[in-house]
């Protein structure tokens, strides 16, 4: 019979029509290549961290900051015929607002400008700003607006303040979270590996925002915490399958083993990455303004987490057995035990 | 077996069906148009999405714990008057400093038993009574613990108050709250507001009238109103300026010197209404005074014929009466007032008086008009997502690709039904985490048909590799899962309103997704299974 035939060939799929599948029978040499992935990583990890000092010796801060976190009044008016930006600084000046930066913002058509002003101390006149920059307007600029403004954001001191504290915590239990649970489930050095995979991917998405100088805001913060959530769950697949390979080969060497398990999960890594990319760029493509540093850092973040599993955790794994047993300690991973280095 | 999976399929259509019922409960119509309603009344959508204001304030407890020391100072002053003990000077040393002390100078060191009684009768719960050198001093400074009760309690006040103001705005399901990551702060949420200015101008109105005893003024300006006092101003006393809207006569720039503490003030007016002066046709404010105030009233003006007193709203003189005979508990009060004023004022003593003011440590507003572009965009990426997905899963799987699709439009509903019966808020980020949880969802069908599929590779029977499959992807699952779900967890806890919208619908759509993925996919494989014919082979 034909099925029978196919399935002899190891091929049982129905039959007349070739299958769509990419990586069946991939062999790559993935730990050869850790010299071509390092150099990749400390380029780009070097490119950011310049960039944020840049950044730090111009603005106090590694990253543009989004109005959340540097205080301050944020208005997004839109005007019915298109801004002049020049005429809109004049007319705050005239009004003798100081400090004031204006910027076109979304979409031309769309006729919108963002007002910013810098951090009010003084948090009883928190609220004027917004008053003066619409008087300003109203008084010195002829182009009608929409007095309640698009949208507006007024930040005091206190505020920004405790929203950088809370984003701080939230990073760190993350990242501790994760730590404890893979410790529980895997091994140490399993939990580590993959933090320190999750800190590369941290470290190159925000070095992105710093070279294309994007805003990080709350949502931003949301986002680098859940793509550390997504660069955890390709890794701990990878994982999973070097422990399922362990507990059945305990002859291979263990370059080999990772290797083999990598080229395993291949296929499922690439499909998902591609299917998250695509919802994902999905949405820094339809999502409008307002998402748009939250869909870059998931854009920016999901290639760098399927990356950084292959890349950054898997060779760690390795290396730090290699450094073990070359110290002439046991061996932690079991397949090293009854194979040579 | 036949009868095991007749049940599963019972158990997934009614699932199917409970959930549809969350997101719609019963919709008027089944048009387009009428699910859209049905959907929109029912999930409940964040300022982001419907437009509205978000703001956050913080009570300044600290003015009313010293509003309490202030009146206990007064207090005391009666009481050793009734007492007749003598005291030269009662004061704060230092009003701005923590905790609260009250001073009491020069008394008769013959008579500080009796001094020392009647403060301790009356105020040792409050406060812990020292003497000073001699015995001429006592100094009273407030518990710490009786500092605490009141700051809780002025924050309590003051959200009743707000929610009392807001609800004359007639907004729809407001939200008040105490603001979780600060002291003191408070939360009001108003969808769809549009004339901001107006709402933030009542909510934080003070517009708390106080009547001071004059010490002297009219002055033209600051300096000359301390010279009168010889440079420098006692802590008993403070300087305020007129405002420009006084009555005829006297002048609106000037300067006077009032006593700090006030005759009444605040909650102890009972109402305030608008009227008009039949001789000048000025816009008055008609008042009246609670029963225990107007008694304190009727005390001091009867003492103190021929001096003047102020009236102060809003840290300004709004006119200055001589006292021309004792006033019990209601009076008019000509300084002339903006109609705005006069209705802010009489909403504010309606309403009940905030027991401090206001800052504001947060303003954001969403237009409604940008609320509603947000929803668009936001839908059309999440159908570009979960298209480009679907279109993909048929192409790269065939047949079981329809299994992950099925699954996948099951997950939605199930997470959208969530979101209808809990109430949670569906934000703009919230959007965004559906969109994520589309992809990392169609995660799990990948790796079980990647299983599959290399069960099949590896020789073995189709419904031995669909078993395998779900077998060994079962523990990867789980723990991606849970660590993203923890993740978003933390997310939750840690975030402010937008960014909790997006750890719910991720946490939601993952638990859905656990569910549907392996479970639904698994009955409709064993569907699929249990209708072949024996050689036949899997589509995926």
């Amino acid at each position: 019979m034909i099925g029978e035939e196919h399935r002899n060939r190891g091929v049982p799929y129905q039959e007349g029509r070739k299958p769509v599948e990419l990586f069946h029978s991939v062999n790559v040499d993935w730990l050869g290549k850790k010299w071509y992935f390092l150099a990749f990583s400390m380029i780009f990890s070097v490119a950011g961290l310049i960039s944020m000092g840049w950044h730090w010796a111009h603005i106090g801060s590694p990253v543009p900051l989004g109005v959340d976190f540097r205080g301050g009044t944020q208005v997004q008016v839109q005007f019915a015929n298109p801004p002049e930006i020049a005429r809109i600084r004049q007319a705050l000046d005239t009004a003798g607002i100081k400090g004031g930066t204006v910027v076109n913002f979304d979409r031309p058509e769309l006729h919108e400008v963002l007002i910013s002003l810098p951090e009010q101390t003084n948090e009883r006149a928190l609220d004027t700003g917004r008053q003066e920059i619409v008087n300003a307007l109203r008084e010195h600029y002829s182009n009608p607006f929409n007095a309640s403004g698009v949208k507006v954001d007024v930040v005091g001191p206190t505020v920004g303040h405790q929203l950088e504290r809370q984003a701080g915590l939230a990073t760190l239990y993350s990242l501790l979270g994760m730590l404890i649970y893979l410790w529980f489930r895997f091994q140490l050095i399993y939990g580590v590996a993959a933090v320190v995979a999750c800190f590369h991917d941290t470290l190159i998405t925000v070095g992105a925002f710093a070279l294309t100088g994007t805003e990080i805001s709350l949502t931003v913060i949301a986002a680098i915490l859940t793509l550390v959530g997504y660069s955890m769950n390709d890794t701990i697949v990878v994982f999973d399958r070097i422990r399922e390979n362990l507990r059945l080969s305990r002859r291979e060497p263990l370059p080999d083993l990772v290797n083999r398990s990598i080229n395993q999960t291949l296929s499922r890594t690439v499909l998902t990455s591609g299917l998250t990319f695509l919802t994902v760029l999905s949405l820094f493509v339809f999502g409008g303004q307002v998402l748009h540093g939250f869909s870059f850092a998931l854009v920016i973040g999901i290639l760098i987490g399927t990356y950084s599993s292959i890349a950054v955790a898997s060779p760690m794994l390795v290396a730090w057995q290699e450094w073990r047993s070359k110290r002439g300690k046991a061996a932690i991973l079991p397949a090293a035990k009854r194979s040579r280095v | 077996m036949k009868k095991n999976l007749n049940k599963k399929i019972v158990l997934i259509v009614a699932v199917l069906l409970v959930f549809i019922y969350g997101i719609f409960r019963v919709p008027s119509g089944i048009s387009g148009k009428a699910l859209m309603e049905a959907m929109t009344k029912n999930i409940h959508l964040g300022l982001d999405l419907q437009g509205g204001v978000h703001l956050i304030l913080q009570v300044q407890v600290l003015e009313a714990v010293g509003d309490e020391t202030d009146a206990a100072a007064a207090r005391i002053r009666q009481d050793l008057q009734t007492a007749h003990l003598t005291s030269s000077q009662i004061y704060k040393p230092d009003p701005t400093k923590r905790p609260e002390v009250i001073v009491i100078e020069g008394t008769n060191p013959t008579q500080s038993g009796s001094v020392r009684s009647i403060l301790d009768d009356k105020f040792s719960n409050e406060y812990d009574i020292s003497s000073g050198a001699g015995e001429s001093s006592f100094t009273l400074t407030m518990k710490p613990t009786v500092e605490k009760t009141i700051e809780d309690k002025t924050d309590q006040q003051a959200i009743e108050v707000i929610r009392d103001r807001v609800d004359t705005l007639g907004v729809n399901e407001p939200e008040i709250a105490p603001y979780g990551l600060g002291a003191n702060q408070i939360l009001v949420e108003l969808p769809g507001i549009s004339d901001i200015d107006r709402v933030k101008a009542i909510i934080k109105s003070t517009a708390r009238l106080e009547i001071h005893p004059v010490i002297g003024g009219p002055y033209p300006d600051e300096q000359a109103a301390m010279s009168s006092l010889g440079g420098t101003l006692p802590p008993e006393d403070e300087i305020l300026q007129g405002s420009g809207t006084m009555a005829p006569g006297s002048e609106g720039t000037s300067y006077y010197v009032l006593q700090r503490v006030p005759i009444v003030a605040g909650s102890d007016f009972r109402s305030a209404d608008p009227g008009t002066d039949s001789n000048t046709g000025q816009r008055t404010v008609h008042f009246t005074l609670t029963n225990e105030a107007g008694d304190r009233f009727y005390d001091y003006t009867s003492k103190n014929v021929g001096h003047s007193m102020a009236v102060v709203m809003g840290g300004q003189v709004k006119e200055v009466a001589n006292i021309e005979n004792a006033i019990r508990d209601s009076g008019e009060i000509r300084g002339s007032f903006s109609e705005d004023e006069v209705e802010i004022l009489s909403k504010m003593l309606r309403t009940g008086a905030l027991p401090a003011s206001l800052n504001y440590l947060e303003d954001r507003t969403v237009g409604a008009s940008l609320g509603a572009d947000s929803i668009k965009e936001g839908v059309t990426a999440a159908i570009v997502g979960v298209l480009l997905v679907m279109v993909f899963m048929l192409v790269y799987y065939r047949g079981s690709g329809i299994n992950a699709d099925l699954a996948l439009f099951l997950n939605l509903v199930i997470l959208l039904g969530f979101m209808g019966f809990s109430g949670a808020t569906l934000t703009l980020p919230g959007i965004a985490g559906v969109i994520l949880t589309i992809g990392m969802g169609v995660d799990s069908n990948v790796l079980i048909f990647e299983r599959i599929r290399e069960e099949m590779r590896a020789g073995k029977a189709p419904s031995a590799a669909v078993d395998q499959g779900f077998a060994h992807a079962w523990t990867t699952i789980f723990d991606t899962h849970v660590t993203t779900i923890v993740s978003a967890g933390i997310l939750f806890l840690f975030g402010t309103g937008p960014v909790k919208g997006f750890a719910v619908t991720l946490t939601f759509g993952l638990a859905a997704n656990l569910f549907t993925a392996v479970y639904v996919s698994r009955v409709i494989f064993e569907a699929h299974l249990n209708r072949m014919k024996p050689g036949q082979l899997v589509s995926i």
